[in-house]
């Protein structure tokens, strides 16, 4: 049945199965396929008009179809397969998979597939919020899509519920498109945006933005005609006497993102609970030997140059993989939400990324490392929020010091 | 007199502190990573400027838009100007990454350039 044979297949074309496929290719790998769902390569950055992408690989300030073209252009030199419009239905650890398009069901086999689905909004938000559901409700990436992909204005008077990068970045873009952006809610006492997008997103506008505030109701039968919303306590509930109504037609949310992982579900591939992307080793491989993982399927990113580095690294251990003779932990305190990779099973590397993140706003901590309680990396951070993936690197020399599992803590200071 | 501001140049986004004398001009910057800090907060205190990402309707495109930007930051007292101009503008298919789409846009001696392809759409192309 097999049909096809690939050294490699890529499933996603966004910039993490772009630069994977493109690092492959160039490292020695021949027969890639790249699998996109969609009509073109370049995933969610086509969609994405702003401009602030390819600042650390390109040292330009990029729009995101810009950082799409530039990686799609390396495309031209190179014999790698892609085919569009292509979903895969069936995949399983055997690295066999059924494919559809417009030419059929093509079963193919791959020696090793490079997992760049990317991720997905989360809708919760928009479900738990009690109300009719009618026109006029929207998830921030949606009406993103609406407005930059087709030319559609979702609504004329709008209330955006979190105060994310998309929930910003969209405020001033419908309110370029002159529709009224009436406010931004955020539910924490603080933005997990980026400041640049408070300042020239929400500042530039005057765009009123309420923190501890949820929304709890929404209004309207057949379309929207208001919200209810309420201040928080300190544990997040909102407070009954605070409630008031503000009239809109459209309400979007912004409350997050998070891997889609269907098909690593389907392979088998253990998920960890807190990314919701694939367990991975220093490799980038997951619990299923010659399938990795990288970009927003493995964990959410808040840049995409983060994204092309961390495909790199995926397409380079893949290609200089050696054995696993060991394995070792990464574990962490209660500041820390989760670290990637979870595991380290060799340690003849060069160098070792963490990349993490934190549960609250820590200031002048001390991120520390250590193994079999000594410390084998320590730094001090002037400021570091939820919303901020860090990443830190370990040296070669650092890493022969690792004796036993690693254990990451965020050591706070007192004083402060 | 200080002034506070912060850096709209990078994700990193610096804490820039601005000190004044007495006619409100800028002496010394504090507070910025890298030169382009204080660049920031010298233009941000006499005319701020941003960059504008929108996008074009398009006639005959394989897509009904195209998105743009403008080609150096733009007067920030000129974006409802320029988005009045855009919003009223419609473009020929075919067009290409980097094109010109209006040159010298108000006299502010920037253009609005495209930032994606829009090819002529299949069933324009056999006519
Ligand atoms: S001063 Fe430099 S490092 Fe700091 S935010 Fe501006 S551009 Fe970034």
């Amino acid at each position: 049945m097999i049909k096809n044979n690939y050294q490699l297949v890529v499933i996603g074309g966004g910039p993490a199965g772009l630069a994977g496929a493109i690092t492959a290719y160039e490292n020695g790998l021949s027969n890639i396929l790249i699998i996109e769902r969609n009509e073109q390569l370049g995933g969610i950055l086509q969609q994405c008009i702003h401009n602030g992408f390819g600042l650390h690989l390109f040292k330009e300030e990029l729009t995101g179809p810009e950082y799409a073209a530039r990686w799609i252009q390396q495309l031209n030199d190179k014999k790698i397969t892609i085919m569009l419009n292509t979903t895969v239905i069936d995949i399983n650890e055997n690295k066999e998979m059924t494919i559809v398009n417009e030419t059929g069901l093509t079963h193919i086999c791959a020696e090793r597939i490079l997992l760049a689905m990317g991720c997905r909004e989360r809708t919760r938000g928009a479900i738990l919020t009690p109300g009719y559901r009618p026109a006029g409700i929207f998830t921030a990436g949606l009406a993103q899509k609406l407005v930059n992909i087709y030319g559609y204005l979702p609504g004329q008077e709008i209330v955006i519920v979190g105060s994310g990068d998309i929930g910003l970045i969209m405020a001033r873009r419908l309110t370029l498109e002159r529709a009224k952006v009436k406010l931004i809610t955020e539910i924490m006492p603080y933005s997990s945006g980026l400041i640049r997008n408070i300042v020239q997103c929400q500042e530039d506008f005057m765009i009123p933005l309420r923190y501890n505030t949820t929304i709890t109701k929404i209004c309207g039968q057949d379309r929207v005609t208001g919200v209810m919303i309420a201040n928080v306590d300190k544990d997040r509930k909102p407070i009954k006497e605070t409630e008031e109504f503000i009239s809109c037609d459209t309400v979007l949310f912004s409350v997050g993102l998070i891997p889609e992982n269907e098909l690593s579900q389907k392979i088998g591939i253990s998920i960890d609970p807190i990314t919701k992307g694939p367990i991975v080793d220093q490799n980038l491989e997951t619990s299923v030997p010659g399938i990795y993982a990288c970009g927003n399927v493995l964990h959410v990113h808040d840049l995409v140059d983060n994204v092309s580095s961390e495909a790199k690294r995926a397409a380079m251990s893949m290609i200089n993989k050696t054995n696993k003779p060991i394995l070792i932990n990464v574990s962490f305190d209660k500041n820390i939400r989760y670290v990637v990779p979870q595991k380290l099973t060799n340690l003849n590397i060069n160098e070792l990324i963490l990349s993490f993140r934190v549960k609250n706003v820590y200031r002048q901590a001390m991120i520390s490392v250590k193994s079999n309680d000594m410390v084998i990396y320590s730094q001090k951070k002037h400021i570091m929020t939820p919303g901020e993936m860090i990443q830190i690197k370990l040296i070669s020399k650092q890493l022969e010091m690792i004796k036993d599992d690693l254990f990451l803590s965020i050591e706070v200071n007192k004083n402060e | 007199m200080n002034k506070e501001l912060t850096c709209i140049n990078c994700p990193i986004g610096c804490h820039l502190i601005i000190e004044l004398d007495q006619d409100q001009k800028p002496i010394q910057v504090t507070g910025n990573r890298c030169i382009k800090g204080k660049e920031y907060a010298i233009q941000e205190l006499s005319e701020p400027k941003r960059m504008l990402t929108t996008t074009m309707r398009v006639i005959n495109g394989e897509k009904p838009l195209v998105s743009v930007r403008t080609s150096i930051p733009i007067a920030k007292d000129l974006i409802f100007q320029v988005m009045d101009i855009i919003d009223n503008t419609k473009l020929k298919a075919p067009i290409m990454i980097g094109d010109i789409l209006i040159p010298n846009i108000l006299r502010s001696n920037v253009d609005i350039i495209a930032t994606s392809n829009n090819k002529l759409a299949i069933n324009h192309l056999d006519k």
